[in-house]
């Protein structure tokens, strides 16, 4: 039962939150959404303990019932999205910096989100995850057109066509293995796929992973990233980025690192180049912009490139990696985010070219931006630092040198973004003269959201021992160990 | 608004009543013979949308239990409440219990099951007819 907690937590919430009066809603939200990092917690404890968790649902006969796992992976990703649901609400309760408008819709849509990429993480049966990507499709795309202007409309839309393939390229792969197959279960898909031969074997897979890889807004299936998600509320905008590409992410350590491995190296090998591209377009597209979203939203695609690099070493150390580079990025990136909503609620812009003097008019937020770049280019001691030198040391020891040369080269472009919003933001003086930083009004929700990931983040860079000792542990128990 | 149905809405006041009979029984044998909840749910939508034709939108919305939003709500709620007293007798969520109620005359079977495909009638009714009673308001409005 507990392996369903992080479906069924955050879904009866939405639909309580649905039957409830509007003044309710955001009070039985905060409910369920308390609940839910103590059931991860209670999850992850178990797991590691004592092994994978499984449930079929229905105690039906494998592998005709639709079975639930969770692993360290899992559980470790049911708490990122745990804590940032948490952060959100937090946030919206000052309802200051950005907030999302607090529309009736708006609870269900946040939790029926987190439930779709909690119940991704536990699934053990492969249209089953089809259907939670499908439930997450769905709650994003209500979030996206919540402000209900052109501009939201235009990137809702967006948004929608490119996702809408992904996923219907994702059940014809689906439907297509299970032709060949005629398993769903993931351990009897896994075993049914390794005996077919490898001309119907390779394209299958390539077809599921080219799937994951547009929910993962790689390279060049990124256009639906930066197409919509600078329209978004800030929180949202920090929700997003922690949850939707980590689920496409996620699919392919899971598909290609346990389910089907070992892959065919011919896929690998493209993933490898991908992620190249990748982490290369992304930072130079965080280089050219001048809105704080859009260098953000790009500079994702940048670190979705060094996950995908860890991936493609297909090695359990890189697994390894790919997962820790998760959830720092998750973390630093919702944090910057946010960060970037205080820049905007000091300065009335989100656009740099308008914004500056908040080395003197913020020095709190100052610091707290300049830990945070520092963390996400890498500098030690971070988590950035840390997720880095994972995929790197991996690579070079694998023999990649030219990836690894990558890799680095895109550290320093992104050294270069951050530091246009550290010259632009805080270090030259407002461009309008007149301009006094505001009242810090209502801000203590938003002060205490930014804190509390904060603190987690420099946990993470200063005692990063347990957490790579427990990424290590997941990539382990990835290969059918407990 | 275009002229009266006459003929129409005096038969609906049978049909209305009889299509949701008829949805009920189809939710009913759907157990052991072809039916259920979801296309019990579809006929539930059908006198739904004979009310809108016949009258307006508005007046197929206020004949609902709920409004749409909130009857599909509760019906995917009563299907995921359906899963949990399996889980207290200690097997997998949604494994479903019977009940051997003896009548005089026969026995009554209760089950979960049915809380679980009463779910799935309301959920098809309240977001299939809530789609279904928009489109038709839209279409009324051009008008």
């Amino acid at each position: 039962m507990l392996v369903l907690t992080p479906l069924l937590v955050p879904l009866a919430t939405a639909l309580v939150c649905l039957l409830l009066p509007p003044a309710w809603q955001q009070r039985a939200s905060l409910a369920g959404a308390l609940l839910l990092p103590a059931c991860g917690l209670a999850l992850a404890g178990e797991v590691v303990s004592n092994g994978p968790l499984t449930v079929v649902a229905g105690g039906w006969p494998l592998p005709f019932g639709i079975e639930f796992a969770a692993d360290r992976l899992s559980a470790a990703l049911v708490l990122v999205a745990a804590l940032m649901l948490n952060v959100v609400l937090l946030w919206q309760a000052g309802g200051s910096a950005d907030a999302a408008p607090a529309a009736p819709t708006l609870q269900p849509l946040l939790q029926g989100l987190v439930a779709g990429a909690g119940a991704a993480f536990v699934t053990a049966d492969l249209f089953n995850l089809y259907v939670w990507f499908e439930l997450t499709l769905i709650c994003a795309l209500g979030l996206l057109a919540l402000r209900g202007g052109l501009r939201q409309l235009d990137a809702t839309l967006k948004y929608f066509v490119l996702n809408v393939f992904g996923t219907l390229l994702l059940l014809a792969a689906v439907a297509l293995l299970y032709a060949a197959t005629g398993q769903l279960n993931f351990r009897a898909l896994g075993a049914a796929t390794a005996a077919l031969p490898a001309g119907i074997a390779l394209p299958l897979l390539t077809l599921l992973s080219l799937a994951f890889l547009i929910k993962a807004a790689a390279f060049p299936f990124f256009a639906w990233l930066p197409a919509s998600y600078h329209t978004l509320p800030a929180p949202l905008l920090a929700l997003f980025s922690a949850l939707l590409a980590k689920i496409g992410l996620y699919a392919l350590v899971r598909t290609l690192g346990a389910v089907f491995q070992p892959a065919p190296d011919l896929l690998f090998a493209v993933l490898g180049w991908i992620a190249v591209v990748s982490m290369l377009s992304g930072a130079l597209g965080a280089a050219y912009h001048w809105d704080l979203r859009r260098i953000l939203a790009f500079h994702s695609i940048s670190q979705i490139g060094y996950i995908l690099l860890a991936i493609a070493l297909a090695s359990p150390a890189g697994n390894a990696a790919a997962i820790l580079f998760m959830l720092h990025h998750s973390l630093v990136k919702a944090a910057l985010i946010l960060t970037a909503a205080l820049i905007f609620h000091a300065c009335g812009h989100y656009d740099l070219r308008r914004v500056g003097g908040l080395y003197a008019g913020r020095p709190g937020l100052s610091l707290v931006f300049l830990l945070l770049a520092l963390s996400l280019i890498g500098i030690p001691p971070s988590s950035g630092f840390w997720s880095k030198f994972l995929v790197v040391r991996q690579t070079l020891l694998q023999g990649e040198y030219l990836w690894a040369a990558f890799a680095l080269a895109a550290g320093a472009v992104t050294l270069y973004s951050m530091l246009k919003i550290w010259l632009e933001a805080f270090w030259k003086p407002h461009p309008d003269e007149s301009w006094r930083a505001p009242a810090n009004d209502r801000l203590l929700p938003a002060h205490a959201a930014l804190g509390g990931l904060l603190l987690l983040i420099l946990s993470f860079g200063l005692l990063p021992e347990s957490w790579i000792a427990y990424v290590m542990a997941a990539a382990d128990s990835l290969r059918g160990g407990s | 608004m275009g002229p009266r149905a006459l003929l129409a809405e005096i038969f609906l006041r049978v049909l209305h009543p009889a299509l949701l009979l008829a949805s009920l029984w189809i939710l009913l044998r759907g157990h052991n013979a072809p039916g259920g909840g979801f296309i019990g749910g579809l006929l539930a939508v059908a006198a739904s949308a004979a009310v809108a034709l016949t009258f307006t939108a508005a007046e197929a919305r206020r004949r609902l239990p709920l409004p749409p939003t909130p009857l599909a709500a509760l019906g995917v709620l009563l299907a995921l409440l359906s899963g949990l007293p399996g889980v207290l007798g200690g097997h997998p969520f949604l494994t479903h219990l019977w009940f051997i109620v003896p009548l005089p005359v026969s026995e009554l079977p209760l089950s979960t099951v049915i809380l679980f495909d009463l779910g799935v009638y309301l959920a098809v009714w309240g977001a299939v007819g809530g789609f279904c009673l928009s489109l038709l308001a839209a279409v009324e409005a051009e008008r």
